[in-house]
């Protein structure tokens, strides 16, 4: 196992200097040079050629992708154009509210899924079954900014039970979290379920039975564990989808979220910041991914991720 | 066939019928089953695929899946009906008193539990064992049924064992709690011959020591003779004979046996030809209404398109068939042939 | 003078293992090592053996549908491994295989007219459509089928009728030899010798030579002239059916024949039980490749391999056998060097876990 670790860990060094050189990229391949945004238009060359030297835009593109990387992996993306604050004071403020987001909404999509999806698979073709089916395919095709708004418009302006924006308290923090999770409820509501019936029909389940075992044990020990393998899979994938996704939950709930910080900053053309939240972003998701990868391996001994 | 209640008998059904119901439609697997298991016997169940066997045997330990139901008869085992006890009932005899094993050992065992874990269970179901004491016993029990380095093995999960092996551990497993019967349920039909030699060996040897009696259910007909006392044949959900192994295999009398017997290519004998059944076995819903095997019979005649009931022979065979009746008219000449 | 239709020479086919950081090949399942037989036209010839012994790898390499490693098929004198893809396309209507699953081989969406129209279609067989269509009536009578079901789907056919339809395509490009790859072994026994007397009644008809891979040697017995006893990707024995179910030298043939259960209650069997499971094909025991579950076994088997020979010269000139010890046994020289009282000592620690 920790073998395994260590060999997905060092799996992961070429996926990071992909990242890293995309979102390096991303500096270059827009439009414009940072060097005139910061100094304006007008301003006058020796100003752009000073702001070009101090952020090392003279140099060649090699020297400043290495200079890039040194930095990043001190935690240091430069400074804002717009107000010259270290870009990481800015992610690390936001970074902690979007994940703490995301990490709710997952958890919610995992609790309310799995429950969803067992409940349908144990009475599997019954009417409750087809009415959790439609209502799971109903929170897939909605479109979460308009889930939001609706549970903004009921809950929040109608009812006065929740709190239409921010983020820090409970009555804030229940709407954004359900409408970033519903989607991902859904989907592993669906997975569980076919996972479920699958392990169902195996011939390891009507062993269990024909030992003696009750059938509440029958489902949650020896059908769960097999069916969940698949969902672990689909778990990690929708993660790393809500911190990504999270930024329009942010922006229709004003959560000051690392998605609303982007959507700024790309408005601004706050490129450090951009890179430095892109780059925070799929660092996150590689090493989610690595986690499902591990608990994948924990939970189905026979996978060999050779 | 005897029907009185017999206290040499571990296990008694009576006219057991199991049916599927798909939209409308009911198919009947199994229809008007009757047999019994003397303790400490061996009784084979044997019949080609669509016969109802395995669906009688998963009857038994009411193990039938939806959209399946137990629709009539009874299950007299011990002097409990098992189709009118409670399913707690059921579960404290499931794995306890009586016990099965299943066709394919590589997808019977749970893949993400040890070996270990999974003999457990039982002990802890059955008798309330703790995981050390369970561990112990599931060490016996490995090496009970031959398995080397048992320590070892209870701690490995099923990917990491042979077919064979883990056939064993199935059979240690329903073992467990040395139930009083066991059903077998085409137990080697997935492994090499060399294996299914080992492990009929194996239920044999281990049936001598714990006392039990065995269901035997296999479409082998080499496999019957070797490890059972008594046969049942079945075809299309009933059975057409029973009878004790040597009179069977000696003097078989009901066509279907006699035409399974002439069809089966031998290793131990040569043979100049194989006569084969014509047809084939009767889709569910086109079954007839008189002997079911009437179709494909050679003697076949008017009478055939009634049922006839299981009755006993002189020579101590119980045959569904016209021909063993004082109605049967020689003369007449089969209807069914084209 | 009989001819030679198949004639294999040193077969090798090794399966790459994908393993490590960069998917190198890390090792090889040799499923069949240097293997050699010759098919004379006309007969019958079954290879048989448990599985993993690598007798459907070799059906598979003699159609060349994997690529053997190394040696020579020559089929009608002509180099099958030297063939470009288009004249190995020619040549396949000469040789046809069935399988265990006439399902999984037949396309569900297709009739069973169009089927054997497109397998004669790809071989030019007919000048026209009318022709064609005349010639799958013919072969629908041929296999016991009406005519009428010509226009059916294979799902409308039971599984013993489905093998006549294998058997029907097979036949429609008129082949030489055809190799039946467990072909009998899904169905029921009633059924299965309905099969059985086709087979053999269209190669009495049709002069076609069979290669009858099989697990069941009762359906062997039945079918073949000669027989070959593989193991591990090796053949241990080879000859004529007669002489090896009556006269079986090698030890695993003879433990093989034993294990059988026999349908007669009054037989009773005297059973070699063999020691524990088949080793893996990966990492193959050294020398002779059954010592590991042969209670004959020496030092001498363990390091050197044995060569497939005649060995007794009183037996069928054609039956040859892989053991050093296969005369000695015979004649009561050589004894087992342990006995097996009962079932629960035939596994030991040294066996081999299987990697699925």
């Amino acid at each position: 196992m920790t073998q395994f670790i260590i060999r997905r860990l060092i799996q992961l060094i070429p996926v990071l200097i992909g990242v890293t050189i995309l979102v390096f990229s991303l500096m270059h391949l827009t439009p414009g040079n940072p060097a005139v945004i910061m100094a304006g238009e007008s301003a006058p060359e020796a100003t752009v050629k000073a702001i070009e030297a101090r952020l090392g835009l003279d140099k060649p593109i090699h020297i400043q992708y290495f200079n890039f990387i040194s930095n990043a992996v001190q935690l240091d993306f430069g400074n804002s154009i717009r107000d010259n604050i270290p870009v990481f004071d800015h992610i690390k403020a936001r970074f902690f509210t979007t994940l703490e987001l995301s990490v709710w909404a997952i958890i919610f999509g995992v609790f309310f899924g799995l429950l969803i999806g067992i409940i349908s698979a144990v009475r599997r073709y019954s009417l409750l079954d087809v009415s959790l089916m439609v209502v799971a395919l109903f929170g897939l095709s909605m479109p979460n900014f308009w889930l939001g708004l609706m549970l903004i418009q009921y809950f929040a302006l109608e009812l006065r039970i929740f709190k239409p924006t921010g983020w820090g308290s409970l009555e804030q923090n229940v709407l954004p979290i359900i409408t970033l999770g519903t989607a991902s409820a859904a989907i592993i509501a669906r997975m569980t379920r076919s996972s479920m019936l699958d392990v169902i029909d195996q011939d390891y389940i009507r062993t269990a039975r024909a030992k003696g075992v009750k059938e509440r044990v029958v489902i949650f020990r020896h059908a769960l564990k097999n069916a969940l393998i698949p969902v672990v899979t689909i778990v990690g994938i929708q993660f790393g989808g809500l911190l990504a996704g999270a930024v329009l939950t942010e922006s229709v709930f004003a959560i000051n979220g690392l998605g609303r910080l982007i959507i700024d900053s790309i408005l601004q053309r706050d490129f450090p910041v951009v890179q430095g939240a892109i780059l925070v972003i799929s660092v996150s998701f590689v090493l989610v991914n690595l986690i499902v990868d591990i608990s994948y391996r924990m939970l189905n001994k026979r996978v060999d991720l050779n | 066939m005897k029907t009185e209640i017999n206290q040499e008998n571990i296990l008694e059904i009576n006219d057991l019928r199991t049916s599927f119901f798909v939209g409308k439609n009911e198919v009947k697997a199994v229809d008007g089953v009757t047999f019994q298991v003397p303790k400490g016997k061996t009784l084979g169940i044997v019949g080609e695929s669509g016969s109802g066997k395995s669906i009688t045997s998963l009857s038994i330990l009411r193990l039938i899946d939806e959209p399946g139901k137990i629709v009539g008869g009874s299950i007299n085992f011990k002097g409990e009906d098992l189709t009118k006890v409670s399913m707690s009932r059921m579960r404290q005899i499931r794995g306890n008193e009586i016990s099965m094993i299943f066709q394919e050992p590589m997808t019977s065992l749970n893949p993400v539990y040890t070996i270990g874990q999974q003999l457990r269970e039982a002990f802890k179901i059955h008798q309330g064992l703790g995981k050390k004491e369970g561990t112990k016993r599931a060490i016996e029990m490995l090496e009970l049924v031959g398995i080397p380095s048992p320590d070892k093995r209870v701690n490995q999960y099923p990917f990491e064992l042979s077919g064979g092996m883990r056939q064993r551990v199935m059979i240690a497993m329903a073992l467990a709690c040395k139930p009083e019967l066991l059903i077998a349920d085409e137990p080697t039909t997935a492994l090499d011959v060399t294996i299914q030699a080992q492990i009929l060996e194996l239920i044999k040897e281990l049936q001598e020591e714990i006392g039990m009696s065995v269901i035997m259910i296999t479409h082998d007909l080499g496999v019957v003779a070797e490890t059972c006392d008594y046969v049942a044949v079945m075809y299309a959900g009933n059975i057409v004979e029973y009878a004790d192994v040597e009179t069977l295999f000696e003097d078989p009398k009901h066509p279907y046996t006699v035409g399974l017997l002439n069809s089966l290519p031998r290793h131990d004998i040569e043979q100049d030809e194989l006569i084969p059944i014509k047809g084939n076995v009767p889709a569910p819903d086109e079954m007839p209404t008189g002997c079911r095997f009437a179709p494909r019979c050679p003697h076949a005649s008017e009478i055939c398109k009634t049922h006839p009931e299981l009755t006993e022979t002189k020579d101590g065979n119980d045959v569904r068939c016209w021909i063993y009746t004082p109605d049967w008219d020689k003369e007449e000449v089969s209807v069914y042939d084209k | 003078m009989t001819n030679k239709l198949l004639d294999v020479n040193g077969l090798k086919q090794y399966f790459p293992i994908k393993g490590g950081f960069f998917g190198r090949t890390v090792n090889h399942v040799k499923a069949v090592d240097d293997i050699s037989f010759h098919i004379n036209e006309g007969e019958t010839v079954a290879i048989v053996g448990e599985s993993g012994c690598g007798k459907s790898t070799t059906g598979r390499a003699v159609l060349r549908l994997d690529e053997p490693t190394e040696g020579s098929v020559i089929f009608d004198g002509q180099e099958i491994t030297a063939l470009s893809k288009s004249e190995l396309r020619n040549i396949r209507s000469e040789m046809q295989i069935i399988f265990q699953d006439p399902y999984a081989s037949l396309n569900p969406r297709q009739t069973v007219k169009t089927i054997l129209m497109e397998a004669m279609e790809i071989q030019k067989i007919g000048k026209s459509k009318k022709e064609r269509t005349e010639r799958v009536i013919e072969l629908m009578e041929t296999v016991g089928l009406q005519r009428h079901q010509m226009n059916r789907y294979p799902h409308e056919f039971s599984g013993g009728q489905r093998q006549r339809i294998g058997i029907a395509r097979a036949l429609s490009v008129d082949p030489k030899l055809i190799i039946a790859d467990e072909a009998v072994s899904a169905l029921d026994v009633s059924i299965q010798a309905q099969v059985l007397n086709l087979m053999k009644k269209l190669q009495r008809e049709m002069k076609l030579t069979y290669m009858f891979i099989s697990h069941d040697l009762g359906v062997v017995r039945h079918i073949s002239d000669r027989i070959i006893v593989m193991y591990l990707g090796k053949i241990v024995e080879m000859g004529d059916t007669k002489s090896i179910f009556e006269k079986p030298q090698h030890p695993y043939t003879k433990a093989l024949l034993s294990a059988i259960p026999v349908p007669d209650p009054k037989k009773k069997s005297n059973r070699i039980f063999l020691r524990g499971d088949v080793p893996s094909p990966i990492d193959p025991p050294t020398g002779c490749r059954f010592h590991t579950r042969c209670p004959f076994a020496t030092d001498l088997c363990r390091t050197t391999e044995p060569t497939l020979e005649r060995k007794d010269k009183e037996i069928d000139e054609n039956h040859e056998v892989a053991c050093h010890y296969a005369l000695d046994i015979e004649r009561g020289i050589h004894k087992a060097q342990y006995e097996m009282h009962n079932a629960r000592e035939v596994l030991d620690d040294e066996d081999e876990v299987i990697e699925a």
